[in-house]
This record gives structure tokens, C-alpha cells and sequence, in this order.
């Protein structure tokens, strides 16, 4: 019978929850990394068992690490980000210079067939890719030296490459993405990158359509359909259907298009859901009330799904990274809450339970469907 | 022995306990404690300090027989207490809430 691992990463530390196929009975393992922000752990698709994560400490700084048993025991990786040659500056809040200086690891996506490949997504916004396990990281510096990358402004979170995402039909084109400069595209293993935010709008910037400069939250891709993208930007749910050349708009009937995750079903391309956040100025649900909208025509047609959720004096957020599905089916549907809740639906969201009510608040969210 | 104390995450990063004991020649400096913890416990390299310029990280601080010994030179030797292992070598997280 398979079972499902779900990783979440808070700001006090990481957990393992487990459970059979039924998605019933839920074993809470941890904190692992006690009183450390965890913005991310991933296990790697070619050996489940093989994890990383980003530990990370306004005190202490970056800290990574693995792990060989699928999160019973951790050994520190290596911890050095060094960004390739001359260091430029990017566009401050206030619009002056500021320099690039590295913060934290906001993404750690492994590769898809090799368990010591991975990349990580870091603040200031890079990219870095380790293929040794994680021992030793390695800028990709044709993404931060972009021709644009001068431009690019920090989101209110950072300026942070916070999404990356592997063709499966071909490993050397990505995505990645980053609040608040956009999506951009490689074809050659991450050499290069091209801006591919044509047809985002964003009244947040003097040119609203520019080429770069768009604080994308979150980008989700089904696995068999890799040249559709779906988005949720700082507003607005957005689709590509041809790798991020056009974007066309598909927040539809959503009672507000503000959020940061965004996810597609397993087993239906077109069924794809978001988490809407009431606005930039206030981080948490609409109405006090706690919905996921799913909407099974790849957008603009959107349904409130509220069975099992709080629908009355409820006010978290849920960040970008902390919603995941699982393989099963029907397929499993999982976030977590700013309030320290994880929610998950093993019916394709039409109801929900909560695994756990009271942890830290949630940074992330990832599942594993286990054999 | 040198005797350093170490805030809670990083004894749980480390795996040790509040007080690692270091055994060192004179002088005794920040610097020299602070080889000697990395090579211990590799697990702290970036934690206290940058790893390439060796720059105290902003939010960390080092005392010192009462004395606030943060912004010292590395080379400094330390107090003479803290040699003989009378006084051990503090390293905190600055006071800043969370």
C-alpha cells in the first residue's frame, strides 16, 4: 500500500507527517532543527529517501541539510553561497542601488533523476546547483547577471528566487521565478535565462507591462503538459500555454485574485488551485473565512471549496510554498497556515481535516508519494 | 581547557552541550577559539562568522569576563582568566526577540 510524507518546513523548526494511502491517520514527527526558520525541505524524486533543507537564523545564517532516511536522522551540508565574479547592485525599495548580498536558501528543488543534483533559489535572488549532495554549491550566474537584474526590486519578503521548476520532458529547461522581477526561462541547463513574463500586467510599476519587474508569488506546472504554467502573481491568476511567451489572465470569478500559492491536481492538467489572500495590505483570508478555489477548466470558472475548513473568525495567510499534492487517487491536497495549521484533503479538496492544528507558523509545504 | 558557551541552536546544531572545551596554546585570541570550535564542529562554519572574510556575523555577539569583547580585534589575546579556563569565552545571539 503506498504511503504519503508530507514536509513541513515553519519558522520554529521542520516536521514529518505520515500516514497510509487512506490519508486517515496522520504520525507527527519532530521539530527537527528546533528554533530554526525551515523555509523549505524537498526529497529528491530519484531517491525518496534522500532530503534537503534550508535551515536558516536571522542570527546565525544559512545552514543545509540532508538527510539519507527520509528525515529520521540530518547531517549538515554545505553552507557556502558564494555569488560568480563581480557583484553588481539591484534596484533598492526606493528605487537607489543597493548590493547584492546573500541571505537565505528560499528553494531547494532536486533534480528529477539524480539524487546528489539540486538546485537552490536564494535571496538576494540566484540560483546555485550542488552535485555532490549538497556539499558544495555552485552559482548558475547567467540568471542574477542578467541585463535586467539591475532593475530587479525586492518583494516585500526579499528579492527572492523563490520557485523552480524542471521540464520533465527535458531537464535543461526551467523555470524560476522571482518576487518582484518575474519568471525567466532556461533552455540550456540555466547558462542562460530570457525573461518570460509577456502579458503580466502589474499597476505596481511605472511600465505595466514591462519586460521585468513583476512580483510573481508562485508558479505550478503538471508534469505531462511542461510548456503550461500556471501563476499566481502578487494580483492576479495567470496561464501559459506555450512556456511563458503569453500570459493571458484567469482569475475569473475568484472573490479576490491576491494570494501566493497556486497548485494542479495530479491526475487533471486543467484542475489547478489557489488559496485567495484578501490584499498586499492584508495578508490573511477574505470574510474571516478560510477557502480554497479550485477551478477544473484550467481557470476562470472557480469554486469555493469549504468542507472541514474554518468559515468563521479565521485570519492566516498561506505563504507560496506551502501548498503540495500527492500522487494517489483520488488525489491529495495539502497547505499549511500561517496560524500553524495543516490541512489536507485526500479527495481532490472537496473535504478537509486538519493534521495538525498548533505548529509554528508554516513556511512550506511538500509531499511524497512513497511506494 | 578553554571553556566556550554556546547559544541553544547552535549547541543543537552541534550537537553539544551549553560548554565545549578547547584545548589551545597561548595566546588565546577570538580567532584562535573561534579555528578551533569550526574544526571541532564543522557544522558551525557560517554561524558565528562569515566563511570567507571571517567577519563577525551582525547578530552575534562575544563577551567576555563582563567585557563586551564583539568588536575587538580577532587577534587580541583574551583575559588571562579565560586562558586558564577560569572564565569561559560567551557567544550569544544579540537580545532582539522572535
Amino acid at each position: 500500500m503506498s504511503k504519503v510524507r508530507v514536509l513541513v518546513g515553519t519558522r520554529k523548526g521542520a516536521f514529518v507527517l505520515s500516514s497510509d494511502a487512506s490519508r486517515k491517520k496522520w504520525k507527527v514527527d519532530g521539530p527537527q532543527f528546533a528554533g530554526w526558520e525551515i523555509y523549505h525541505l524537498k526529497g529528491s524524486p530519484a531517491e525518496p529517501d534522500r532530503l534537503y533543507a534550508s535551515q536558516s537564523s536571522g542570527w546565525f545564517g544559512q545552514v543545509m541539510q540532508r538527510s539519507n532516511d527520509g528525515g529520521k536522522t540530518w547531517e549538515t551540508a554545505g553552507n557556502q553561497f558564494a555569488y560568480e565574479g563581480a557583484v553588481g547592485p539591484h534596484t533598492w525599495y526606493d528605487g537607489s542601488p543597493h548590493p547584492y548580498e546573500f541571505k537565505r536558501v528560499w528553494h531547494l528543488e532536486p533534480s528529477l533523476n539524480d539524487p546528489d543534483t539540486v538546485y537552490a533559489g536564494v535571496e538576494d535572488a540566484a540560483i546555485f546547483k550542488s552535485d555532490d549532495a549538497g556539499q558544495t554549491w555552485a552559482e548558475l550566474p547567467g540568471l542574477r547577471t542578467h541585463e535586467t537584474s539591475a532593475s530587479w526590486a525586492p518583494g516585500a519578503g526579499g528579492l527572492c528566487l523563490h520557485t523552480i521548476l524542471i521540464d520533465p520532458s527535458n531537464p535543461d529547461k526551467m523555470y524560476g521565478a522571482i518576487s518582484a522581477a518575474g519568471v525567466f526561462r532556461t533552455d540550456d541547463g540555466g547558462k542562460s535565462w530570457q525573461p518570460a513574463n509577456r502579458g503580466l500586467r502589474s499597476n505596481t510599476m511605472p511600465d505595466q507591462d514591462a519586460e521585468v519587474g513583476h512580483c510573481v508569488h508562485r508558479l505550478a506546472m503538471h508534469p505531462s503538459r511542461p510548456k503550461t504554467l500556471f501563476m499566481q502573481k502578487h494580483w492576479d491568476v495567470m496561464r501559459t500555454d506555450d512556456g511563458g511567451d503569453s500570459w493571458r489572465e484567469i482569475s475569473g470569478d475568484l472573490p479576490t485574485d491576491f494570494g501566493f500559492v497556486i497548485d494542479v491536481h495530479a491526475n487533471e492538467p486543467d484542475t489547478v488551485y489557489v488559496v485567495p489572500i484578501t490584499s498586499d495590505s492584508l495578508h490573511y483570508v477574505p470574510d474571516g473565512k478560510l477557502r480554497v478555489y479550485r477551478s477544473k477548466s484550467g481557470g476562470n470558472e472557480w469554486e469555493a471549496l469549504t468542507n472541514g475548513l474554518p468559515q468563521k473568525d479565521c485570519y492566516v495567510n498561506v505563504l507560496r510554498d506551502a501548498m503540495a499534492v500527492d500522487a494517489l487517487d483520488p488525489c491529495g491536497v495539502y497547505f499549511g497556515t500561517s496560524g500553524g495549521q495543516v490541512y489536507a484533503s485526500a479527495d481532490a479538496g472537496d473535504s478537509w481535516t486538519s493534521i495538525v492544528r498548533d505548529l509554528p507558523g508554516v513556511l512550506s509545504v511538500e509531499v511524497q508519494t512513497l511506494p | 581547557m578553554i571553556k566556550v558557551v554556546l547559544p541553544a541552536n547552535l549547541q543543537t546544531l552541534a550537537g553539544v552541550g551549553r560548554v565545549v572545551e578547547l584545548d589551545l596554546p597561548a595566546p588565546v585570541t577570538q580567532r584562535s577559539v573561534l579555528d578551533a570550535l569550526e574544526t571541532d564542529h564543522p557544522a558551525l562554519l557560517g554561524t558565528m562568522r562569515d566563511m570567507t572574510t571571517k567577519k563577525r556575523r551582525p547578530m552575534i555577539r562575544f563577551f567576555a569576563c563582563e567585557e563586551d569583547w564583539s568588536d575587538a580585534s580577532p587577534d587580541d589575546p583574551l583575559p588571562d582568566e579565560v586562558a586558564a579556563g577560569k572564565e569561559p569565552f560567551l557567544i550569544l545571539g544579540a537580545i532582539a526577540g522572535g
